[in-house]
């Protein structure tokens, strides 16, 4: 009997223990998702006060008790969002396109071909990485505007349709498969493109779906090469479009106009990384793991 | 489908740069394989049978020779136009697909006349699913299989496109030591139900010599004895395959042939005509001792493993080649376990004797 009082009190200590664990976890979480969430809360906030009650807040108010829909509407009056919003479409579903194509080819050429310079080549593409963005851009414009694509779609789209990364992290993906199934595939009558198409592609598919989100996200936040390369309003992106907004409030900024365009604009994003949140999670950690 | 291989050889480029010689996996393989039977290809490890079953495959290309699928030269054929199924170690299941699907790749791939309407490679798929005893698992993933299960749906995979040869790479070595006995009943049973011609690569001499029709010892990538399991197990033509069949293994001594009387040690064991006197290596089956307390064979008794149908004794002797002497004896013979000493009579047919120079086999009569 001695032995049993002492294996619960045990059971007891362990319990509470727990429980400790347990809230000062939760506590530390909520303060996170808080701040991480405010943010968000803020941008909704301000959408949703008149133009007039958000400039005369000296102090901003934390909550509103006449909540207007005005801004929204200025937002798709003052200017073209909506011409914007499928300019925006249009560039972002082309250049994930064109890119997971150039991707998926380049990834598997350097993960299942031999060919001459295969591995020289490799370590070039992962040189590039190291070239900062910024000091690219400036190439590109004077590349665009020589060969007279301002204010083009081609133009918005040619820079960033390969990306090395993705590259890389798909060759790394494709690179764990096992060779016996190439083996195997081989044996069982497919071609090397089938092969890639039936078999490694879709083992793959965490990995790609995170490649398209994220190149989405990408694509849609977009703002200093499209600012770069469009003057001309029809070729506007979203991004372009809010700066647009911001600037539309006689004289000051019009930031409620400012914050219902971006909550228009967030709203694709995030309902897009809702349905894919746990495939995004699976890609990064299995390419991020073992490579 | 009769396969035949014609001074096969396959050499790989060596690694190192200054050494320029050239990894050679076959040499000069020649062999006819039967219409429908079990071809077991035996041999330690890296010794060119993996190689071998690779270039059958076509997964891999000959450097020299030739390979003919009944009369069709198939040398230059890609594999996936040879009509081969093949079962890997480590089954190479497609990860993503059903055992369904799995089982009905192959058959998709198919093209032109060959190619069979939805309807009819289900029914395929089913039948060899029902060959291998795997119906119930067709909407399961490969990971959510056993090991056993696994093997089976890649049997099953290889088998579905009826291939012309079925080749298995080393197919058991994944299992338990029971799942082993078991499957290997297995193939036995769907290769006489499908008469396909196969042929089973292992390093497990038990395995390849209890389910195969014929069986072929390799070493270094030479072929050192094609035949019959029994016969290459009675008759072997050199020490090489003499120690590599059978468990316990053969038991070798030094030994000389002196006036017509062998001799292990200072013991005359037989009298052997035809041998002209010389240093030999003699070896005798562990089940070629008989128990003779005025034997001319004497050991020094280390200690007797009783195994219940038989005994065995372990023993050791200043003329044998390993530390210790195992000889099976029948466990109602009667052995003194105390005596320090143990007496044998050598059976003739079960002692061979090998060259000291060559190791090949030295035949005698008695």
């Amino acid at each position: 009997m001695t032995k049993h009082t002492g294996y619960s009190k045990i059971k007891k200590s362990a319990k509470a223990r727990k429980t400790v664990g347990n809230v000062v976890i939760y506590t530390l979480l909520t303060l996170w998702a808080v701040m991480v969430l405010f943010p968000f809360y803020w941008m909704l906030l301000s959408s949703v006060k008149s133009y007039g009650s958000y400039t005369s807040e000296f102090i901003p108010a934390f909550f509103t008790l006449s909540p207007t829909m005005e801004n929204y509407i200025s937002a798709f009056t003052a200017v073209p969002l909506a011409g914007y919003f499928v300019n925006t479409l249009i560039f972002t579903v082309s250049t994930t396109a064109i890119m997971l194509v150039v991707t998926v080819f380049a990834a598997f050429a350097f993960a299942r071909l031999n060919f001459k310079g295969k591995n020289v080549a490799f370590m070039l593409f992962l040189a590039l990485m190291m070239i900062p963005n910024e000091l690219v851009i400036v190439t590109n414009f004077v590349t665009i505007t020589t060969l007279d694509m301002r204010n083009t779609f081609l133009g918005l789209i040619l820079p960033s349709v390969t990306s090395v990364f993705y590259i890389y992290l798909l060759k790394e993906n494709l690179a764990q498969i096992p060779d016996e199934l190439y083996y195997a595939a081989k044996v069982d009558g497919t071609s090397d493109l089938k092969y890639l198409f039936k078999v490694m592609l879709p083992i793959c598919k965490p990995t790609i779906i995170t490649i398209v989100i994220l190149k989405v996200i990408e694509c849609w936040n977009s703002f200093v090469w499209p600012r770069l390369i469009t003057d001309d309003a029809n070729y506007f992106l979203v991004s372009n479009g809010i700066q647009e907004i911001r600037e539309s409030g006689f004289g000051r900024e019009n930031i409620p106009a400012m914050m219902a365009a971006v909550v228009v604009i967030s709203v694709p994003l995030i309902v897009l990384f809702l349905i894919f949140r746990k495939k995004v999670m699976a890609g990064v950690s299995r390419g991020g793991t073992k490579g | 489908m009769k396969v035949v291989l014609q001074n096969l050889s396959k050499a790989f480029p060596s690694r190192n740069k200054r050494v320029n010689a050239d990894v050679i996996a076959v040499r000069d393989f020649n062999f006819e394989i039967p219409d429908g039977k079990l071809i077991g290809l035996l041999g330690p490890s890296g010794c060119g049978k993996s190689t071998a079953l690779n270039l059958i495959c076509g997964l891999l290309t000959p450097t020299g020779g030739r390979i003919f699928f009944g009369d069709d030269d198939v040398t230059d054929l890609p594999p996936e136009n040879r009509g081969v199924g093949l079962v890997f170690q480590n089954y190479a299941l497609y990860p993503h697909l059903t055992v369904r699907q799995n089982i009905l790749f192959p058959l998709q791939n198919l093209k032109g006349e060959d190619r069979l309407s939805k309807a009819d490679m289900l029914a395929r798929a089913h039948e060899v699913a029902g060959l291998v005893q795997i119906g119930e698992l067709m909407d399961r993933r490969p990971s959510e299989l056993s090991g056993g299960q696994q093997q089976r749906v890649a049997i099953a995979r290889a088998l579905v496109k009826m291939p012309r040869i079925l080749l298995l790479d080393e197919p058991l070595s994944n299992l338990d030591a029971r799942l082993r006995l078991q499957t290997r009943e297995e193939i036995r049973r769907i290769q006489r139900q499908t008469q396909i011609t196969t042929v089973f690569v292992t390093h497990d001499q038990e395995e390849a010599m209890s389910i195969s029709d014929i069986i072929v010892v390799m070493r270094s990538g030479v072929v050192e004895q094609i035949g019959k399991p029994q016969d290459v197990y009675d008759s072997p033509v050199n020490l090489f395959v003499a120690k590599f069949l059978g468990t316990p293994p053969i038991n070798v001594f030094i030994g000389k042939v002196d006036g017509g009387t062998l001799f292990i040690g200072e013991d005359a064991v037989l009298d052997i005509k035809g041998i002209s006197d010389r240093e030999v290596y003699v070896g005798i089956r562990p089940e070629g001792f008989v128990l003779d307390s005025g034997g001319p064979l004497c050991c020094n008794l280390s200690r007797v493993e009783v195994m219940g149908r038989d005994v065995s004794i372990v023993s050791s002797h200043d003329a044998s080649a390993n530390p210790t002497i195992r000889s099976i004896i029948n466990a109602e013979s009667a052995v003194d376990f105390t005596s320090a000493n143990v007496r044998f009579t050598v059976k003739p047919d079960k002692v061979f004797l090998f060259s000291r120079e060559t190791e090949d086999r030295i035949f005698f009569e008695v």
